[in-house]
């Protein structure tokens, strides 16, 4: 930080008052009185000077609310907030292991998700959705996907991968892309869509891509593979990430262009997403379908709000698998006792509540400033590096601390131990 | 409306703090590290300035001022969000500590003794001791974390209380105008009958025996303290006489629920300070942490700086969180213990991990960077050690008593 007038004064005084001579000639009593005068009358003046210079009425209601530290919800978040918790309790989790084992969710699941509105809530009211507009639908959107996660993580990743879809159009699209794919998101019937930018190969960088689009006389051609696509090849629609002239871009891809693939391949978690390959070969599409075409248009933010979305399901699945042991480790008996009376497990249950608030904080800070129109890659960087670490120590931890009982499929810890293993490695697939 | 940045109105303030932490205290760092025992005098004149503007704050109402001294949980609870003065301190405070924890610690009349008087004092000892520097004497040769095991002893006399014990680990206990003691007024009604005292400096019976030579804060005295029929005025008991078997403890215990964001708060500005100058030097040899390579592909040392400074901003915002809450009159207990757990355990990794990440040179005297790694220990044991923090958060997940949870 710059030295300022304040600073350079702070100095001078200080290196006076060390000095041998101020203090064997007595002057450094005298000294402080003079310094602490000075700075209070200093001080009462620019306070005067600065409280008259402040307008009586605010210019802008909305930037106000941003001017102090804040950890309440508003109204529209608390409700959303409670809403898809019970969803998450009634319905998630009690579908949750059937749906894991099957490697495919129901038809009724994806009718169920889109009477609640989930895509609803991320299409703009212009559209037909339910789109708030007061700026913070990156934070609703993060409360949202964490009470889903309560559920079951793979779940709720299977019933945002279309929103998230949504989403992306809306942030990024131009008017003319928000107006042609859009509605479709708020018709009767649910729209399934999914983001493919993750690539089978190891060190995979989302800025260096593999998927080349080649530009031609009537738009783009696509060709390349992408890895872990939620949707099991149902998607009507894919958000393809590829590289264009050296610069990763996103396009829209409609499922039915020839030379699109979709070949099923089960990995360790997320299974009822049916996740597979998605190969593109010698794919075309016209020239409107370059996500953002003419508009500015931020590939890293793009991934960050994918990045983050998996933070707030991370978030979500912690706190289900922290409110899973606190009675378990509290009904459980060993050596005559709950074995919560026992400092190794206690503390493990104090570390997952540590762990996890320090998860849920940096996502919204990170949600928060992309709100507010501020640079958020550091924060969502932070958040991601945070929340990939700390939501696996977490998974682990409750089977762990469920023993035995937590290797098996009667509880769902080995399961969130699975699914918390893929924000390490998959890149986007979603977007807030 | 969720917004997690520094509020605007304490940007001055925080400017502020970090102009004496660059300005005063990283100067004299190294000096008074070496000096142990040596009164940093340059902290009289800093007092002397920061005494002018907080008077002329608090004449003109332009707000608050970081210190100890203000720390109290907020009982209104009228609408709207608040940022008071335990957000102001927390944020002060990480910046002085940027600067030195050990000289922050020292700094007159910021004592944690006035954390407690603030906390629980009457209008009459608010008076008396609101100004003057307090430290605190809890801790016993035989009673460290266990503080409801302490044996020193207050006994009442007439219109006094006769205190008889050893305390050790005074913070600022040979400099501070006044220590708080705590003291059992009946040995036989446990936890309950333990009191605070106000004793002020040359009251005949109060002895300071021994400074301790420490790892780190070496700026900070550290002071053994004895009291042999020590009479103090029934007057300076703070808080109520009244032996509440209830929950007589409870209200002394919470003066903790105030200071330990506060300490949080020291351990995220040590930590920022570490991990500063090891990204200035780590620059000079071609290593920038920019964020623009996944973590698989970053350098090892770069893929380490990110994990440091995630750890750091989780420490930052469940600190801020604390605060938070004390402001807007939210019970925060258990929040408090989980900022003071994570802020102490990464403050000590992150500066003993930058000390590693730059081998010889972290590990010089040519640089701070070996002191605060010394220095940054105590943050993980004072004000509650990282296990009692674990302690205290598991107890409030379970439901579980002191006596279930041991």
């Amino acid at each position: 930080m710059a030295k300022d007038i304040q600073g350079v004064g702070l100095g001078l005084a200080i290196r006076f008052a060390g000095s041998a001579w101020a203090q064997k000639y007595g002057l450094a009593k005298p000294a402080e009185r003079l310094a602490y005068h000075s700075t209070r009358n200093g001080f009462k003046w620019a306070g005067q000077w600065l409280a008259k210079r402040q307008p009586k009425t605010p210019l802008l209601a909305a930037p106000q609310q941003r001017q102090l530290f804040d950890l309440s919800l508003s109204d529209e978040q608390q409700m959303i907030q409670d809403s898809m918790r019970a969803v998450a309790s009634d319905v998630l989790r009690p579908m949750a292991l059937e749906a894991d084992q099957q490697l495919s969710v129901s038809a009724e699941f994806f009718q169920q998700c889109h009477e609640l509105g989930i895509s609803h809530l991320a299409v703009p009211e212009s559209f037909g959705g339910s789109a708030c507009d007061d700026g913070q639908s990156v934070t609703t959107s993060a409360v949202l996907a964490e009470a889903l996660a309560w559920g079951d993580l793979s779940l709720a990743y299977t019933a945002l991968a279309p929103a998230a879809v949504a989403s992306a159009i809306r942030r990024w699209g131009s008017a003319e892309q928000q107006s042609t794919w859009l509605p479709a998101f708020v018709q009767e019937a649910p729209y399934q869509a999914a983001i493919a930018v993750q690539e089978p190969h190891p060190l995979f960088e989302a800025h260096n891509l593999s998927c080349k689009a080649h530009k031609t006389r009537r738009g783009f051609r696509l060709t390349g593979v992408k890895a872990l696509v939620p949707l099991g090849g149902k998607a009507e629609l894919y958000l393809v990430a590829a590289r264009l002239g050296g610069k990763p871009r996103v396009f829209i891809v409609p499922a039915d262009t020839p030379g699109l693939s979709f070949k099923a391949s089960p990995a360790m978690g997320l299974r009822c997403a049916t996740t597979g390959t998605l190969t593109l070969n010698k794919v075309d599409v016209p020239e409107s379908h370059l996500l953002g075409r003419g508009e500015a248009f931020d590939y890293q933010a793009f991934i960050d709000l994918g990045q983050l979305h998996w933070c707030a399901l991370a978030t979500g699945t912690a706190q289900a698998a922290l409110d899973y042991l606190i009675p378990y480790c509290n009904e459980r008996e060993a050596f005559g006792e709950p074995i919560s009376h026992r400092q190794s497990v206690a503390f493990a249950l104090a570390d997952i509540a540590i762990e996890l608030e320090s998860m849920r904080l940096l996502t919204w800070r990170a949600a928060a400033r992309a709100d507010a129109g501020m640079s958020f890659h550091r924060e969502a960087y932070l958040a991601h590096t945070l929340c990939a670490e700390k939501a696996m120590q977490i998974g682990t931890q409750a089977v762990q601390l469920l023993g035995g009982h937590g290797f098996t499929k009667e509880h769902p810890a080995e399961r969130w131990y699975r699914d918390l293993r893929a924000l390490a490695c998959q890149t986007s697939g979603l977007h807030l | 409306m969720i917004h997690l940045e520094t509020p605007k109105k304490l940007r001055p303030l925080v400017n502020q703090a970090r102009q004496v932490a660059e300005q005063v205290f990283r100067p004299i760092s190294r000096k008074y590290d070496r000096a142990e025992h040596a009164y940093p005098v340059e902290l009289d004149m800093l007092a002397a300035i920061m005494d002018g503007m907080n008077d002329a704050v608090a004449e003109t109402g332009q707000g608050n001022s970081a210190g100890a001294g203000q720390l109290k949980q907020q009982r209104s609870k009228d609408a709207g969000n608040h940022n008071g003065s335990n957000m102001t301190t927390v944020l002060g405070l990480q910046e002085l500590c940027w600067g030195d924890v050990g000289l922050a610690l020292t700094l007159p009349r910021q004592g944690l003794g006035n954390a407690a008087i603030a906390a629980v004092a009457n209008d009459e000892q608010l008076r008396r001791f609101g100004h003057c520097w307090a430290a605190m004497a809890i801790t016993e040769p035989g009673a460290g974390s266990d503080s409801a095991a302490i044996r020193t002893t207050a006994t009442r006399d007439g219109e006094d209380y006769i205190i008889n014990g050893e305390k050790i680990y005074v913070t600022s206990g040979e400099r501070a105008d006044a220590v708080v003691v705590w003291a059992s007024v009946d040995r036989s009604l446990g936890r309950a009958a333990i009191k605070s005292f106000v004793v002020e400096k040359g009251t005949p019976g109060m002895e300071v025996v021994r400074l301790e030579k420490k790892l780190g804060i070496k700026a900070s005295d550290t002071a053994a303290i004895t009291f042999t029929d020590c009479r103090v005025p029934a007057a300076n008991l703070l808080g109520s006489p009244e032996v509440n078997t209830e929950q007589g403890f409870a209200g002394v215990m919470q003066t903790f629920d105030n200071t330990r964001p506060v300490v949080a708060a020291m351990a995220v500005g040590l930590a920022k300070a570490a991990l500063d100058r090891t990204r200035e030097l780590l620059a000079n040899v071609g290593i920038r942490a920019d964020y623009k390579r996944s973590l698989k592909n970053s350098h090892a040392i770069e893929n380490q700086l990110y994990r440091y400074e995630a750890d750091w901003e989780a420490a930052r915002l469940l600190t801020l969180k604390a605060a938070w809450m004390a402001d807007n009159g939210l019970p925060n207990s258990k929040e408090a213990s989980m900022a003071k757990a994570k802020a102490g355990r990464s403050a000590n990794a992150i500066t003993l991990g930058c000390v590693e990440l730059l081998g010889s040179m972290g590990y010089s005297e040519d640089e701070l960077l070996e002191k605060w790694a010394r220095d940054s220990k105590i943050l993980d044991i004072f004000e509650g050690t990282q296990q009692i923090q674990q302690l205290i958060i598991a107890r409030r997940l379970l439901g579980k008593t002191s006596a279930e949870l041991k």
